[in-house]
């Protein structure tokens, strides 16, 4: 009975670990073929007439005292080498940066082409380059390893496949990309703990980020009534209606409040 | 079946009152004691056995806190394969950032299995008991366990349920341990039993069930909280019945029974490490919730009181673990028993 027991347990963890040793296979299997393209077919991209396309640009400020920079302590990985504050709100001059401006609604059941080239995501200084990364779904974003040490890169999706892979300095760059929307994906690095940044996943092309000075712009629109949302990692989303017309530019500006942290 | 009457009678004649059915009483504890307890022990104290249980004991509270490390610092997928490390089962990985606490996790961790093995080998070859030989068994059935959920919450992300379960089954791993050591020990198998009976009700022994119980709960709602699977308020709201309950069960326990020691020593530690506990909840709290929430990394204020925190509850379950065990052993609670009429005078027949 004893002996039955015994042998009936180490069967059990057995199956157990062999399960695992499964899954961990499945998954390693799995992460490739998801940087190619998907076997079904896509819409045909709806024709947008290049003589009547207009603008929208802007800048995003930010009202308020900026908050002073967190340090960082990248101590624990003598490799890592980068600036050592973080990038969660950067103002200079009362622009705002890092936030994801995008064409929110307003193009109906237009379809877009997906672009064929790779978005770059580089980890660099132990950081990632850019801290805000806008990309069409489905297209792939290339992930590319500059620094002397191993990261692992880790989106923490909601509406996608969650992910994580180590990348050694020598790997070669990791291709992947993302079926669905989302906005404000986090990525992290578990082996530095510091790493944060955020993938926006857009059905358009009609998308931009902000640069140091608060500034961007998008193009191509075809003429047509938008809402434009400007989100941002830490002091939220706020949106702005707009009418564009026939090779109109458009300006559109956006605040947010510094006590919104 | 006699003896258990005689028993029962007796003790229902200590609970009247009766001063000469009390000192039959009396006699009757050490008869039952030397019969029941004394006599039923086959097995002698085995000094080894008993160190290496403690020592397995005390090397589970030190994975806990291993494990505790790698919540604190975010670095539980730094390591993103399992059951190898980088593909590699022992060797040691560039190790720096989240890596550090991780692979140290998984080696401590997997000296702990072997360590299992070896003292639920020991015990099968060495006890006579043969529940402590199931109970060993049961350890060993616990760590395989763990060591799959720990896989688990890397290989599936951790998602909040497996990897909750991962640390509650780690502190059911140390009170088991903690038994272990406490049932191999020289007072365990030699001494005998000093006890006394309980009238209150609830009993000292409800409630100390009733704390295992709720601390049981403080666990998988703290562990649950921790890996992102609920907010904070549960945990905190449920501290204060934790705190109520405790304190409950070690004021009857050393007002009423102090004279036991093996009841006293436990519920003093229980009370002082309700104490402590709480402290480190507040302290816990500020740093990860209050100040600690746009933090850019883990800093080394919110690591420690949350490590802390939790090695101190793995300490606070395994108290109340083996202070039920006491109380049960030590203060039975009393019972009145319907007799016969002839059997209401056994002195006399």
């Amino acid at each position: 009975m004893k002996k039955t027991w015994l042998a009936m347990l180490s069967l059990l963890a057995l199956l157990g670990l062999l399960l695992l040793a499964g899954c961990n296979k499945k998954e390693t299997s799995e992460s490739q073929p998801a940087a190619t393209p998907s076997a079904a077919p896509t819409p045909a991209a709806t024709p947008i007439d290049q003589a009547t396309v207009g603008s929208v640009s802007g800048a995003v400020k930010l009202d308020g005292a900026a908050p002073k920079a967190q340090k960082i302590d990248m101590s624990q990985d003598p490799a890592c080498k980068g600036v050592n504050e973080a990038e969660n709100v950067v103002a200079d001059k009362g622009g705002l940066a890092n936030v994801f401006v995008y064409v929110k609604d307003g193009l109906g059941n237009r379809t877009f082409d997906v672009p064929k080239d790779p978005v770059v995501l580089d980890q660099s200084g132990c950081r990632y380059h850019p801290h805000v990364l806008g990309v069409m779904a489905g297209q792939t974003v290339q992930i590319k390893n500059d620094d002397p040490t191993t990261h692992n890169i880790h989106p923490t999706p909601k509406d996608n496949r969650e992910w994580n892979e180590s990348q050694p300095p020598t790997a070669a760059p990791i291709e992947k990309n993302f079926a669905r929307e989302e906005i404000m994906l986090p990525v992290k690095c578990n082996q530095h703990p510091w790493m944060k940044m955020y993938i926006n996943v857009v059905k358009s092309p009609f998308y931009a980020v902000t640069g140091p000075d608060g500034k961007y712009e998008i193009k191509g629109l075809p003429p047509g009534d938008y809402t434009i949302a400007f989100v941002h990692e830490k002091l939220g989303e706020q949106d702005q209606k707009v009418t564009v017309g026939s090779k109109e530019s458009k300006t559109v500006d956006q605040s947010f409040k510094a006590g919104g942290m | 079946m006699l003896r258990s009457r005689r028993w029962a009678a007796s003790c229902h004649a200590a609970q009247l009152g009766q001063p000469g059915l009390v000192e039959a009483f009396k006699k009757q504890i050490g008869f039952w004691a030397k019969e029941h307890v004394l006599k039923g022990v086959t097995t002698s104290y085995n000094r080894p056995h008993h160190i290496f249980a403690v020592f397995t004991a005390c090397f589970t509270f030190l994975v806990i806190m291993a494990g505790a490390s790698v919540t604190s610092n975010d670095a539980g997928l730094s390591v993103p394969d399992w059951p190898t490390s980088f593909g590699y089962l022992v060797k040691v990985p560039h190790f720096v950032g989240g890596v550090r606490f991780e692979w140290s996790h998984r080696m401590v961790a997997g000296s702990l299995v072997i360590l299992t093995v070896a003292i639920a080998a020991w015990t099968l070859l060495v006890e006579k008991r043969s529940w402590l030989r199931k109970l060993a068994l049961a350890a060993l059935g616990t760590v395989i366990a763990q060591a799959i959920l720990g896989g688990m919450t890397v290989l599936f992300l951790q998602p909040p349920a497996v990897s909750s379960a991962h640390a509650a089954l780690a502190q059911t791993f140390f009170c088991i341990a903690v038994c272990i050591a406490m049932f191999t020990g020289q007072k365990w198998v030699e001494e005998l039993p000093e006890v006394e009976f309980d009238h209150r009700r609830p009993s000292l022994f409800t409630l100390t069930l009733l704390s295992i119980v709720v601390l049981y709960i403080q666990l998988i709602l703290g562990a649950m909280f921790r890996h992102r699977g609920m907010s904070w308020w549960p945990h905190v709201a449920h501290a204060l019945i934790v705190a109520v309950v405790l304190t409950w069960t070690a004021v009857r326990a050393l007002s009423v029974y102090s004279k036991i020691e093996a009841v006293r020593k436990p519920a003093l530690i229980m009370l002082s490490l309700l104490i402590a506990q709480l402290c480190l909840g507040f302290a816990a709290f500020l740093t990860r919730v209050a100040w600690g929430r746009d933090a850019v990394q883990p800093e080394l204020p919110m690591v420690i009181s949350t490590v802390a925190h939790v090695a101190v509850g793995a300490l606070l379950l395994a108290t109340a673990v083996v202070l039920s065990i006491q109380v049960w052993r030590h203060v039975p609670v009393a019972f009145a028993e319907r007799v016969t009429g002839a059997e209401r005078t056994p002195q006399a027949a």
